[in-house]
């Protein structure tokens, strides 16, 4: 029994790009039919960023209990004995945020009308697809087709994944805490995880081919984590390559060493970046153009193929799902007739490493040329609410870059304790194209986190006051 | 080590100076031999000096836009091979006399060896800089003003922002709106206060000293006569139809110019330089028309050489090329100068009438205008006539105005009469 559909719009994908066209695409009133294999949500709600954050979460509560339980206490606070884990019920904690998320976006699909269709989607053309659900077969033939299917972790040839070694999304489904973990990628996917497990009581390796940490961040942002991986026993492989494994663990070739390097690792995490799922869909058949691992689209996210729209990772950097969410929202309104673009001035990164990075438009490396600009940093050791809890001495900062001629402000960012929400304020300067007047005019609430960002813009003015 | 006095090469075509276009190099630089120094302008070409040694520049002589005598030091180099290059031994600045007795043909002699080691003729005719908001950069304003503008079809780069750093706030966005929606109330006007300066250096100044030479010397006559072009563009249009492979096709410009070649030799003082300062008018017997043509830089003048050996497709054929040639800044010198009278038109943009600007020293323009569907009378009809304005303009110390209008009623008659070009 083949049922066949016959929607304005068809959604490929679930994830923080899919859900969010086919809700918005309901609320416009078009008839739509979303596509998901797996759980609603995606990588981003359901293997990635928010089971990431839990399971952070959980760990630095589970650090802090430990360092009470030691000889000096925590601010007065002393456990008699070492807390235990059980990381069942973390995991259990974790999935139990997972699954109310997920429902959550159950909920607002059936609210905005739309019809999920659980199963795998291929196209035999552009607008045509078959989905293999467990009722039978669904033909869905829709006038405008939205392909929002994401990535995947990039595997490496020589440690395919598979028993020890593990992806992200394996990472985030352990049943126990690996006593040694070897990470292959120093990017933040790799030191979010591993600093998490650190936290919880692996001994993590990190190793990275190129010659720094989080390579995509300046140098002076990434210090600070590279401080407390130090302070914390983490060690880090700089311009090491992975070579393999062998029982006992992961063969580096590290920079200086001619004898391939063995990491004692129960669990090896490959965290080398993530590709555009393009196979096993149907792409070929959809005579879409495409621009190098991604499909091609334009300011409105159109294809080269009318009615058919790509967007979020399937589509390009930076690979983030607020990028996905707001090209999705988008998408569903170019569909409904209105007119948008994609015309972000930036796209905030976040790091949750320990401290956070949080980081939008240009560092001041990356000034353009010939354009004179000044900064203006702010350190958090001399803000208040970052002393009072505990957030003052890990080197974090503020900093704001703006152009000198006229003070606009090109970029912001930011490493410490919680500084990722901070993220919302940065965003907001950049695309309202405040100038460093306008951050100075602003009363910042004290005592916040967020006074560092006034003060940074007063120090850029030359007249920062608490420092 | 020494010190080697680099001098201005003689860049050719007998020229007395340059003007300094772009500086290559800055005091302190450490320079291969052959490396290039700067870049200069002659006549229409930019050229591309190089060094003849290797060494550190210790001095350069000369700002861009300033004119620099051939033979006066242009870089002075500590150089490693420590030659001492003596004034006797720089080029002498060539004297630009006139031999009155002899009649030099417009073709100069190949250039000397020294100009072939430098006179490269460079691609690069510079671009001035252009002014106000820098390209590329988008205007700035908050996304709800972005949002609006897009649904409104408003292109925010049209619209003047008023906030910090150029912001476009709500307000400026609703004048805008309110300015072109109402044909511009009066509050929404903003007065443009600004004035840009731009140094005229380069191809424009050349330009700009040229017309006011001609202009200064010459007591320009015009003279406009109307041709009905009708059997010359069906004779046209059927070449076009029935051309080769190999043959370009064809606008009006080589029919006027085998007309002109036709013409000519009947009127030699029109075909002609005059050297006003020796009181000496060369008439050439062979015709070597300038080509007017627009570049995005300014108007270059390449010159189609004997026209009178060139056939209707070889003169179509060498007036593409040359366009494209001062188009890509390849032209050499030596296909910019030289032209005995001047051919200028802007095609659909030719207007009624024009009163052109003489090619200093050549004594006539012509200048065809637009060619219109025009209602003319025959016998008792009217008749509809494709029919084109031709304007010229005579230097009327060598050309009185009758001469002149002999001359164009002559070509007139050959482009009415499109046989007859053809004809021996």
């Amino acid at each position: 029994m083949t049922e066949t559909l016959r929607p304005k719009v068809l959604v490929v994908g679930g994830g923080p790009g899919g859900y969010v066209a086919a809700i918005r695409a309901g609320q416009l009133g078009l008839d739509t039919v979303l596509v998901e294999t797996g759980r609603l949500g995606g990588t981003c709600l359901t293997r990635g960023c928010i089971p990431s954050k839990a399971l952070i979460h959980a760990a630095g509560l589970y650090e802090e209990a430990v360092a009470a339980s030691g000889e000096a206490g925590r601010f007065g606070i002393r456990l008699s004995q070492p807390p235990s884990l059980r990381f069942d019920e973390t995991m259990g904690w974790k999935d139990g945020v997972v699954d109310r998320l997920s429902g959550g976006v159950s909920g607002l699909l059936r609210k905005a009308k739309v019809r999920v269709v659980t199963g795998w989607a291929s196209f035999s053309d552009a607008k045509t697809c078959t989905v293999e659900t467990t009722g039978g077969g669904v033909v869905i033939q829709a006038e405008h087709v939205v392909l929002a299917t994401g990535s995947t972790p990039v595997e490496l040839p020589f440690l395919p994944f598979g028993g020890r070694v593990i992806s992200s999304t394996d990472a985030l489904s352990l049943t126990e805490v690996p006593t040694a973990l070897a990470v292959v990628g120093g990017g933040y996917i790799g030191l979010e995880l591993g600093i998490a497990f650190a936290k919880l009581g692996s001994k993590v390796t990190i190793v990275e081919a190129q010659d720094r940490i989080l390579p995509l961040y300046d140098r002076r942002l990434t210090e600070p984590v590279s401080r407390w991986l130090t302070k914390h026993g983490v060690a880090v492989h700089l311009g090491a390559k992975a070579l393999g494994q062998d029982d006992a663990g992961l063969l580096i070739q590290t920079a200086d060493g001619t004898e391939p390097l063995l990491v004692p690792a129960d669990r090896i995490l490959v965290t080398v970046g993530r590709q555009p799922l393009t196979k096993g869909w149907g792409l070929e058949q959809m005579g879409l153009a495409v621009e190098g691992r991604f499909v091609k689209v334009d300011d409105r996210c159109a294809t080269s193929t009318t009615g058919v729209w790509a967007i979020g990772d399937l589509v390009g950097e930076p690979m983030l799902a607020h990028k996905a969410s707001a090209q999705g929202e988008m998408v569903a309104e170019l569909i409904a007739g209105h007119r948008r673009r994609f015309d972000p001035v930036a796209i905030a990164a976040v790091c949750f490493t320990e401290p956070e990075i949080v980081s939008v438009g240009l560092t001041p490396d990356q000034a353009p040329e010939g354009v004179e600009t000044i900064v203006g940093q702010f350190p958090f050791q001399a803000n208040g609410r970052a002393l009072s809890m505990e957030a003052g001495d890990d080197g974090g900062f503020v900093r704001v870059l703006a152009r000198k001629s006229d003070h606009r402000i090109l970029g912001l960012q930011a490493v410490g304790r919680h500084v990722s929400e901070l993220a919302g304020e940065f965003s907001t300067l950049m695309e309202m194209g405040a100038v460093l007047e306008d951050v100075a005019g602003v009363i910042h609430v004290h005592p916040t986190l967020g006074e560092a960002v006034h003060e940074s813009a007063l120090k850029a003015l030359g007249h920062a006051l608490h420092i | 080590m020494g010190r080697y006095l680099f001098r201005l090469p003689d860049v050719g075509e007998g020229v007395a100076e340059a003007e300094i276009v772009a500086w290559l190099v800055k005091v302190g630089d450490v320079v291969e031999e052959d490396q290039n120094l700067a870049e200069v302008m002659t006549d229409k070409a930019t050229v591309e000096i190089s060094s003849p040694v290797a060494g550190v520049v210790v001095a350069v002589h000369g700002e861009v836009g300033g004119m620099l005598p051939v033979g006066a030091v242009l870089v002075e180099f500590e150089s490693e091979a420590g030659v001492e290059a003596p004034a006797a031994a720089a080029p002498v600045p060539p004297e630009a006399t006139i031999d009155a007795a002899s009649s030099p043909a417009p073709v100069p002699a190949p250039a000397p060896a020294l100009a072939e080691r430098t006179d490269a003729p460079s691609g690069a005719l510079r671009r001035s800089a252009s002014s106000g908001r820098s390209a590329g950069e988008a205007p700035l304003a908050s996304p709800s003003t972005r949002r609006r503008a897009l649904d409104l079809g408003v292109s925010l780069i049209q619209v003047p922002g008023t906030g910090p750093a150029g912001r476009i706030t709500p307000d400026d966005l609703e004048a805008y709106l309110v300015a072109d929606g109402e044909g511009g109330a009066r509050s929404s006007l903003v007065a443009r206060t600004g004035v840009n300066d731009t140094r005229i250096v380069g191809l424009r100044r050349k330009i700009a000293e040229k017309m006011q030479e001609a202009k200064r010397r010459i007591p320009h006559i015009n003279y406009v006569e109307e041709c009905d072009l009708t059997e010359l563009e069906a004779l046209r249009l059927d070449l076009n139809q029935h051309r080769t492979e190999d043959q370009p096709k064809l606008t009006l410009l080589p029919f006027i110019m085998r007309a002109m070649v036709k013409a000519l030799p009947d009127y030699p003082q029109i075909n002609a330089r005059y050297d006003d300062d020796a009181g000496v008018l060369h008439a050439h017997e062979g015709v070597h028309i300038g080509i007017a043509t627009q570049t995005p830089n300014g108007l270059i003048v390449p010159v189609v050489r004997h026209a009178e050996a060139r056939d209707l497709w070889d003169c179509a054929r060498e007036v593409a090329r040359l366009a494209k040639a001062v188009r890509d800044g390849t032209a050499a010198r030596e296909e910019l100068s030289g032209s005995t009278i001047t051919l200028t038109s802007m095609g659909p943009l030719g207007g009624i009438s024009s009163s052109p600007v003489i090619n200093h020293p050549e004594v006539a323009i012509l200048n065809p205008n637009k060619l219109v569907d025009r209602p003319m009378v025959q016998g008792s009809f009217v008749t509809v006539r494709k029919m084109m304005n031709l304007s010229s303009a005579f230097d009327h110390r060598i050309v009185d105005g009758y001469d002149g209008a002999l001359f164009v009623q002559r070509v007139k008659r050959l482009l009415e009469h499109p046989a007859l070009i053809f004809m021996d």
